[in-house]
């Protein structure tokens, strides 16, 4: 069975549907199960799919459709900016130490990821950027793993350490640094056996390299072909041994690759490079927007989107222009949100705030719970425990973020989501109410006096 | 006292390994956790199943069966399920006929698949497996790309005790082959074993070559028994099943070598391949060792996946 392309798929699915103002619940649930599907088919871990379905779907419900796409293009939108949430907003360079200090990397996965290869096309890239690395035979096991790092640090002019196979890793670990430091050699790369993430004996050797000799960085490279077992794999690699990086190896196939968010969702740590073939140059920097849309199968319908916010965003200058140049100076984000706060409680509250804004379009429902002083005070601690990125912008916070806050606020992580939908309705609100901007930074309800700002 | 039993039960969960507590879990909790069966039940089936990478496509169908199965067979209990689906499975993958007949005859085995995948450590084993059967065994060294490929084969042959013929470094491969052959013929060996490079099914000129080999194969023993075994990582994804369509198409496949299945992977993309494909798995990698290499139950490979 072929692959069908999501946006096909989506496309069918939604063929009947005009574009219309807002995602309702039902739009977002049938365009969802595709994108399930679709995450599946990349081999993305059934538990991460599940949860990242879960914050897509707070997300999508209710939030705006621009003109010009279906719901479903709507909805592969925020799935794809939540996709390249996970994997990484931009790309991660490796951090060497500091001026001539050695760095150390260890690279170490599952038997046949590529590891080999991986460590000789990296001393090569760090030969570019004027480092001169020395790799170090750490696979005592593998029949002629030695040989073949030799023939490869050969083919790139790069020194190899080895002690031949009688020697522990340990052993030859310490003794490639000393070596390295007499013959100035600056990065240090440690190949090491594949190995199971559930072979004790063998995650030991790694824990016993890091504990005798510094490892500054551990890569762990994966397969990009893996499946489900990507999460186990992952997980006890960095929980056991520690792992900084990831290298996706064999990406010049034509998996999805749905490896890389299943690990950064569980691990957390950067994807730093990917292998694009067999030859030794082929090792490139990783583009988590490239691969949200690999995951997805697709790429047609990202530029279409593409296309219509920059139409929409056209629009918005023209006939908006005034609008949002006075939302931007009055731009609400969590900031404004603690300051009125602190202006509400001086003034006696919100209930009695309320009375004082007729007609404003602001149904009650669009303020229930704010009225709640207990709530209020919860609503306090979550944006208290949020960082400052998070607060000036609250686009940032991806689930992690979310579980985080909730964690150092003391509440559900349910009351978290809860609050910053309410919040981003608000912000919506606010642009509904251009009227009632003020010019100044510090009111947006200048008319109201005093520079008070609501709350929600 | 209570402070010491929940400190004992950290430890022992502690050292337990992660991934068998989830299995447990998930085997309790699909099969035991339910008191009825409903959608809830085959959601978590559906999690079972994808998590042990049969796919989606394959697990909707294997559900629509069971569901039918429910249906016909009055079934009430979730865990009466459980031994259903392992049969309904099993049975499937369990093909008509002798799969090893060719185990007893002259026959040219040709190990092909992505790289690192494991075909120079099957060739190896399997080379193991065949002296000890008492067969005279030949090795083809036909990895003359990657670095040192040929004096990793050389270890193994040298570990089983069988000969080898190889090349240096970038030596066409069907040249490799074709010496092979003629040397297999002047032996007059049982069985001839050739590795192949790994290459990712996606470069047309990687396959074009090993369609040059495979037809030199034919061409100079027309008629005899052929094998030729795609090797599949058991971690893979649904990427294997292009790999699986794309080597078919180079070369008839008669069967798959699924290693590493001593790790956590469940290597469900078995079930999905002859689900689609019709290719039976002949054997199945154990670990790193020469005696690591088993023929393919499938009984007990359709329990693993609902077990550990
Ligand atoms: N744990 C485990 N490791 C295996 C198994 N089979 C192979 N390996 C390991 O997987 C790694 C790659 O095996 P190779 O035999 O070199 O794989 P290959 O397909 O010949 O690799 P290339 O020729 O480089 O494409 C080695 O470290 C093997 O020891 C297995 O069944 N279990
Ligand atoms: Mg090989």
């Amino acid at each position: 069975m072929a692959f069908e392309n999501l946006t096909d798929k989506l496309t069918k699915v939604f063929k009947n549907l005009r574009s219309k103002g807002r995602l309702t619940e039902e739009d977002v649930k049938i365009a969802l199960k595709e994108v399930k599907l679709a995450l599946l088919e990349a081999d993305v871990n059934y538990k991460v799919v599940k949860n990242f379905i879960k914050s897509v779907e707070e997300r999508a419900v209710g939030s705006e459709v621009l003109e010009g796409l279906n719901p479903g293009q709507a909805v592969v939108k925020i799935v794809n900016e939540e996709l390249t949430n996970v994997l990484g907003s931009e790309t991660v360079e490796l951090k060497f130490e500091p001026g001539q200090a050695t760095t150390v990397i260890m690279l170490c996965g599952l038997n046949g990821a590529g590891k080999t290869t991986t460590a000789a096309k990296l001393a090569g890239q760090f030969i570019k950027k004027g480092k001169k690395p020395l790799l170090v035979a750490l696979d005592v096991y593998r029949p002629a793993a030695i040989k073949q790092l030799q023939v490869n640090g050969e083919k790139q002019g790069v020194d190899v350490f080895s002690m031949g196979d009688n020697v522990s890793p340990v052993e030859i670990a310490k003794q490639s640094l000393e070596y390295a430091a007499k013959n100035n050699e600056n990065v240090v790369i440690f190949d090491t056996a594949g190995r199971l993430q559930i072979d004790e004996e063998l995650m030991q050797e790694l824990i016993n390299i890091k504990k005798n000799v510094t490892v500054h960085k551990t890569l762990l490279v994966v397969d990009a072909m893996i499946g489900q077992d990507s999460v186990n794999v992952a997980k006890d690699f960095n929980e056991k041994v520690g792992i900084d990086g990831l290298i996706l190896s064999k990406m010049d196939g034509d998996t999805r690759g749905g490896a890389a968010l299943s690990i950064k969702a569980v691990t957390g740590v950067p994807i730093l490079y990917v292998g694009m073939g067999e030859k030794l140059s082929d090792l490139e920097q990783f583009y988590p927007d490239r691969m949200a849309n690999r995951i997805l199968g697709m790429g047609d319908v990202l530029t279409l989107i593409d296309k219509v916010m920059a139409e929409s965003e056209e629009i918005d200058k023209d006939k908006e222009k005034d609008m949002r140049d006075r939302l931007k100076k009055g731009k609400f984000d969590f900031n404004d949100y603690l300051e009125s706060m602190n202006q509400m409680k001086k003034m006696g509250g919100l209930s009695s705030m309320l009375g004082l804004m007729p007609n404003m379009g602001i149904s009650k429902d669009d303020l229930e719970g704010a009225v709640d002083e207990k709530q209020l005070k919860q609503m306090e601690a979550i944006v208290l425990s949020m960082t400052k990125k998070e607060r000036s912008n609250p686009k940032i916070l991806n689930p992690q973020r979310k579980h985080r806050i909730a964690k150092g606020a003391g509440v559900d992580i349910a009351v978290v989501n809860r609050f910053i939908k309410q919040f981003e309705q608000t912000q919506k609100l606010m642009k509904q109410m251009p009227g009632l901007m003020g010019g100044k930074r510090k009111g947006p309800f200048g008319g109201f006096g005093g520079g008070f700002k609501m709350p929600f | 006292m209570e402070k010491e039993k929940s400190g004992f039960f950290a430890k022992l969960k502690n050292g337990l390994n992660k991934t068998r507590i989830n299995l447990l879990d998930g085997l309790d909790s699909v099969f035991h956790g339910f008191s009825e069966i409903d959608d809830d039940f085959y959601e978590e089936l559906e999690e079972v199943l994808v998590m042990a990478d049969i796919g989606v496509s394959t697990t909707g169908e294997i559900i629509d069966e069971i569901k039918t199965l429910v249906k016909v067979e009055h079934i009430k209990k979730p865990e009466d399920c459980r031994d259903y689906l392992i049969n309904l499975l099993s049975d499937r993958l369990n093909i008509e006929g002798d799969q090893y007949a060719f185990e007893h005859e002259k026959s040219i085995i040709f190990v092909i698949g992505v790289n690192g995948v494991g075909k120079t450590t099957s060739i190896g084993k399997l080379a193991y497996n065949f002296k000890q059967d008492k067969k005279k065994v030949l090795i083809a060294a036909a990895d003359t790309f990657r670095a040192a490929a040929t004096e990793q084969l050389e270890t193994w042959a040298e570990r089983v005790g069988v000969p080898m013929i190889g090349a240096k470094e970038g030596t066409d491969p069907a040249s490799v082959i074709y010496d092979a052959l003629q040397s297999a013929r002047a032996r007059d060996v049982d069985i001839l074993l050739c590795d192949t490079a790994g290459r990712l099914h996606n470069k047309k000129n990687l396959m074009e070559e090993l369609k040059k080999m495979n037809r030199i194969i034919d061409r100079e023993f027309p008629g005899i028994n052929r094998e030729n075994l795609l090797v599949l990582d058991a971690s893979t994804g649904q990427n294997a099943l292009n790999q699986a369509k794309e080597f078919k198409e180079a070369c008839d496949i008669t069967g798959i070598i699924l290693t590493k299945m001593d790790g956590t992977a469940k290597g469900g993309i078995a079930i999905a391949i002859w689900n689609e494909l019709k290719i039976p798995v002949k054997y199945i990698g154990v670990g790193e060792g020469i005696e690591d290499l088993q023929k393919f139950d499938s009984k007990s490979f359709v329990s693993a996946i609902f077990e550990d």
